[in-house]
C-alpha cells in the first residue's frame, strides 16, 4: 500500500463545511493529514496527485445500487459493477436484498462481501431483507443479519399487505436499532403499470401508475412509524405529494430520511413520449411540478440523499414494446454528472449537492465514509467540476448500458478515485 | 484538458429524447411512409387519406373490383391478437390492389415458442416483403415494429395495446364524411363507453380534432375514463342523454365483458341501465343522428337492437368503408414512387 500525496486540490468537504484549497496526505489507508495547499513535502516514497484545478470530495456513497449478482448474472455482476462504480467515483455502494437467492440469511451477506473483497474494488454494503425470501409474511431472522453485516432492512418493492406483520417487523428492527428502507408501493394499485398515470400515459395507451401508490404506502408507514418509532428511510420518492407527507413528518420530529433517484431530477413523464423504452423506471418519471418539488426538496433537505438506483440490464431486456420492456436504467456514470448538473442548473452549492451523495447517505445507512477527516478511512472522488464531455456508449462500464442519458453532455468528470487509501482509478486520458 | 465549448444547458439528445413520435409516419418529403396513429398527422394526410379513399369506394361496388396498382408488392398482416373482421378487411383491400398477401397469426405461432418480437421480425423481413399490417396487445408495438424494420418497408397499425387503431379511426371520418358532408367545423359527435381501455377511442379523438370537429364528447362512467383525457381536447360527460344531446354523430364503443371482474363497473345490466343506447335516449340527438360502432357490437348491453338494425344506423357501411379506406393508406405508403426520388 502506497502512501499518497493530493497536492493543491480545492477540498470540500460537506461533513465538515470545508470549501478551500489543500493537501491531502493519505498513509495506511486513512487519511493522515488535510493541510493548506502546497504545504505537504512530497518525498520520493509517496504517489502525488497534483489536483490542481480539481476538486477533491469524499467517495461517494450510493444508498441504492442493483448489481444483479447472485442471481441475474447475465445482466452483470458485482465485480463488474464495484470496477464500473469505482471509476464513477462511488467507493459504497448499497445493495438492496432482492438478490435471487434474497438477502435473508447471513451466507448470502457472506458471499456478496467475498465477490466484493475479490474484485477489491468499490465497497458494497447490504440491506438484509425484512421478511423471509420477502414473502411479506415471515420476520427474518433481524439480529443474524446484522451480525453479518446488513446496514439495514427492507422489503424492497415486495408488498407486506398484512399491517399487522409490517408493524412488528418494525417493531422488532428498532429493538436492534435497524433502521428499515421502504420503497414505497402500494401494489395493488401500481401491478402492471408502467407510467405515470397522466396525460402522457393515456395518450400512449398505457397503463399507469397513479401517484396515491407511493403516498399511501407513504401514509401507512407513517402512522407506524409514529406508533412504534422505528427508523424509516423512504427510497426513491417520486412525487410532490410524497414530499409534503415527508417534510410534515420531518417537522413532527419523526425518525425518517429519504432519497430521490439522480433521474427523477432530470427527466418526466415527457421523456417517454416516443414509447422511450430507456426512459421505462418504477417508479415512473412524473410530472414536472413532481420534478420541482423533489429539486425543492434536495434544497430544504426534506430528501437527504441522492442515490444513482442502478439497474443494470442486458440489451433485450429493453428490446420490446414499451410495457413489455423490464424497468430500469444503468446509472452509476451519471450518478456525480446529473448532481453536478443540477448544481449547475440551480442555486445549488457544489457542497450542498455533495452531501447528498457523500456524507447524508453514509449517516442513513450508519457506516463510516462520506468523509475527509483525519483518521477516516482514504476513500476519495477527485474530479475536473470544468471538463466538458459527452456520455457515449462505449463510456459506460457497468455491464448494463441501459442509459437514456446517452448523447447528453455533462460538465464535470471523476480523474481519480481512491478507495482504503488504494488509488484504484485514473482518468490517463489527459 | 478539454475546451469550454460546450453548452452545459443543451443536450444532444434533445431531438432524440421526447421528439415527436409520430414523424416517423412521414418520410423526408412530408408523404404518408408508416400509419400508426393518427396523433401528430396534419389535416391535409388526413383529408389526402379520405379523399383517395373516395376514389377506391367506387371500384368496390363495381362487378370486378381490382387494380393493379400495388402489383409485385408483398403485404404481411401480422396479427398478434386474434381478429376477424379487421384482417379481413385488410386482406381484402390489399387483394383488391392486386398485392400479394400472406396472414401470419402469431398469437399461437412463434411467441409461444419464446421467439422475441424482434427475431420474428427479422425473419418475416428476410422475406423480402414491402409492408406489416400489424395488430399486437402492446401499446407502441407498432412503433416498435417501425423502428426496427428495414428502411424499405411500410408499417400499417392495426391496432397496438389501447394506444392506437388509425385505419378504424379514418374509416370512422369516412364515415361521417360521407353522412354530414366534409365540413366537420358544425359537428357535435360523442364517444360512448369504454374510452379508459379503447385505442379506437383515441384515434378517433385525435383525428376529429385534426379535421376541426366543432365539439367532441365523451360519455362513460369515471372507471371507464382515463387520467388527463379533458386535455386531449374533449368534453366529458358521464350522463348519456346530456351527453348526446343535439348531437350529429354517436359513436358507440365496445364493452369488454372481463371489465366486469376489475371492479370497474357492478354489471352489464347497470351498464346498459345508464350508458345503453335505446330508441328512447337516442331522441334527445338530432333527429338526423348518424349512429356507428366500430363492432362487433354487444346487443343489449352498449346498444340496443333496435338502434343498431335501426334507421339511424350506418354500422354495415362502415365495414364496407374499412376495406376503401385500407386501400387508401396502402397506396400512399407503397405508392410513393421510391426509385424516382431516392426515398427509402
Amino acid at each position: 500500500m502506497n502512501n499518497i500525496i493530493i497536492k493543491n486540490g480545492q477540498l470540500i468537504d460537506p461533513a465538515n463545511n470545508l470549501n478551500q484549497a489543500a493537501d491531502i496526505l493519505v498513509e495506511q489507508g486513512k487519511i493522515t493529514a488535510i493541510k493548506p495547499a502546497n504545504t505537504i513535502t512530497t518525498h520520493h516514497e509517496t504517489t502525488t496527485i497534483d489536483a490542481t484545478g480539481l476538486t477533491i470530495a469524499p467517495g461517494l456513497v450510493d444508498c441504492c445500487a442493483r448489481l444483479r449478482e447472485p442471481g441475474l448474472e447475465h445482466k452483470a455482476t458485482i465485480k463488474s459493477e464495484t470496477m464500473a462504480a469505482t471509476k464513477a467515483g462511488i467507493t459504497t455502494l448499497c445493495c438492496p436484498p432482492d438478490t435471487d437467492p434474497v438477502i435473508d440469511e447471513p451466507a448470502i451477506v457472506e458471499l456478496i462481501n467475498q465477490k466484493t473483497t475479490d474484485s477489491a474494488h468499490s465497497r458494497v454494503v447490504t440491506l438484509g431483507a425484512l421478511t423471509t425470501g420477502l414473502n411479506g409474511n415471515h420476520l427474518s431472522e433481524m439480529n443474524s443479519l446484522k451480525q453479518a453485516g446488513c446496514v439495514g432492512l427492507s422489503n424492497s418493492r415486495n408488498p407486506i399487505e398484512n399491517t399487522l406483520i409490517l408493524k412488528r417487523a418494525f417493531t422488532y428492527a428498532a429493538t436492534f436499532n435497524m433502521r428499515i428502507f421502504i420503497e414505497p408501493d402500494e401494489h395493488w394499485l401500481s401491478t402492471d403499470g408502467c407510467a405515470h398515470e397522466g396525460l402522457i400515459a393515456t395518450r400512449l395507451g398505457l397503463k399507469g401508475i397513479p401517484v396515491s401508490a407511493e403516498t399511501i404506502a407513504i401514509a401507512r408507514a407513517l402512522e407506524l412509524v409514529a406508533e412504534t418509532n422505528a427508523s424509516v428511510h423512504f427510497g426513491r420518492i417520486s412525487s410532490a405529494l410524497a414530499v409534503d407527507m415527508i417534510e410534515k413528518a420531518k417537522n413532527e420530529q419523526l425518525p425518517v430520511t429519504a432519497d430521490t433517484s439522480a433521474h427523477q431530477l432530470h427527466l418526466t413523464e415527457h421523456d417517454i413520449s416516443s414509447f422511450t423504452s430507456a426512459c421505462h423506471v418504477i417508479p415512473p418519471l412524473r410530472t414536472l411540478r413532481d420534478q420541482e418539488a423533489l429539486r425543492n426538496a434536495i434544497a430544504n433537505n426534506t430528501i437527504d440523499a441522492i442515490c444513482s438506483d442502478h439497474q443494470p440490464h442486458n440489451i433485450d431486456a429493453k428490446q420490446a414494446p414499451f410495457a413489455s420492456t423490464e424497468a430500469g436504467i444503468s446509472t452509476l456514470e451519471t450518478l456525480l454528472p446529473l448532481c453536478l448538473r443540477l448544481s449547475q442548473q440551480t442555486s445549488l452549492t457544489q457542497s450542498k449537492i455533495l452531501q447528498k451523495i457523500t456524507y447524508s447517505p453514509a449517516k442513513i445507512l450508519n457506516i463510516n465514509a462520506g468523509t475527509l477527516s483525519v483518521g477516516e478511512n482514504a476513500d476519495i472522488c477527485i474530479y475536473d467540476e470544468n471538463e466538458d464531455w459527452q456520455l457515449s456508449v462505449d463510456q459506460i462500464n457497468s455491464q448494463g448500458k441501459n442509459s437514456p442519458f446517452i448523447g447528453w453532455n455533462f460538465q464535470g468528470k471523476v480523474k481519480h478515485t481512491i478507495i482504503n487509501g488504494d488509488l484504484l482509478f485514473s482518468d490517463t486520458k489527459n | 484538458m478539454a475546451v469550454n465549448m460546450v453548452n452545459k444547458a443543451t443536450k444532444a439528445t434533445d431531438t432524440l429524447i421526447g421528439h415527436d413520435a409520430w414523424n416517423i409516419q412521414l418520410d423526408k418529403h412530408g408523404r404518408l411512409k408508416h400509419f400508426l396513429t393518427t396523433e401528430g398527422l396534419g389535416s391535409n394526410i388526413l383529408t389526402q387519406i379520405l379523399d383517395t379513399a373516395e376514389s377506391f369506394a367506387d371500384i368496390n361496388k363495381k362487378s370486378i373490383k381490382k387494380v393493379p396498382l400495388l402489383r409485385g408488392k408483398t403485404i404481411v398482416n401480422l396479427f398478434f391478437e386474434p381478429s376477424t373482421r379487421t384482417r379481413t378487411t385488410f386482406e381484402l383491400a390489399a387483394k383488391r390492389l392486386s398485392a400479394d398477401v400472406l396472414n401470419i397469426n402469431l398469437s399461437t405461432s412463434a411467441t409461444s415458442k419464446g421467439e422475441t418480437l424482434l427475431d420474428t421480425l427479422q425473419n418475416i423481413q428476410a422475406m423480402h416483403c414491402d409492408m406489416f399490417v400489424v395488430r399486437h396487445g402492446d401499446s407502441g408495438a407498432a412503433h416498435y415494429i417501425a423502428n426496427n424494420v428495414l428502411p424499405n418497408i411500410s408499417v400499417i397499425n392495426a391496432g397496438d395495446g389501447s394506444h392506437a387503431h388509425p385505419t378504424q379511426a379514418m374509416l370512422d371520418m369516412f364515415t361521417i364524411r360521407r353522412n354530414k358532408g366534409a365540413d366537420f367545423g358544425n359537428l357535435r359527435v360523442a364517444i360512448v363507453g369504454d374510452i379508459l381501455h379503447s385505442r379506437v377511442a383515441r384515434s378517433q379523438i385525435h383525428a376529429l380534432n385534426t379535421l376541426n370537429t366543432g365539439d367532441v364528447r365523451v360519455i362513460a362512467p369515471k372507471t371507464l375514463l382515463p387520467a388527463g383525457i379533458e386535455d386531449m381536447g374533449v368534453h366529458v360527460y358521464h350522463d348519456l342523454e346530456a351527453g348526446i344531446k343535439n348531437a350529429d354523430v354517436v359513436i358507440m364503443l365496445r364493452l369488454q365483458k372481463e371489465r366486469m371482474t376489475g371492479a370497474l363497473l357492478p354489471s352489464e345490466q347497470e351498464y346498459f341501465q345508464l350508458y345503453g343506447l335505446t330508441e328512447d335516449r337516442l331522441l334527445s340527438a338530432k333527429k338526423d343522428v348518424t349512429v356507428m360502432h366500430p363492432g362487433p357490437i354487444n346487443r343489449g348491453v352498449e346498444i340496443d337492437s333496435s338502434v343498431a338494425d335501426g334507421p339511424n344506423s350506418v354500422i354495415l357501411d362502415q365495414v364496407s368503408y374499412g376495406i376503401a379506406v385500407r386501400m387508401a393508406v396502402m397506396t400512399m405508403c407503397l405508392g410513393r414512387d421510391q426509385d424516382k426520388d431516392g426515398e427509402k
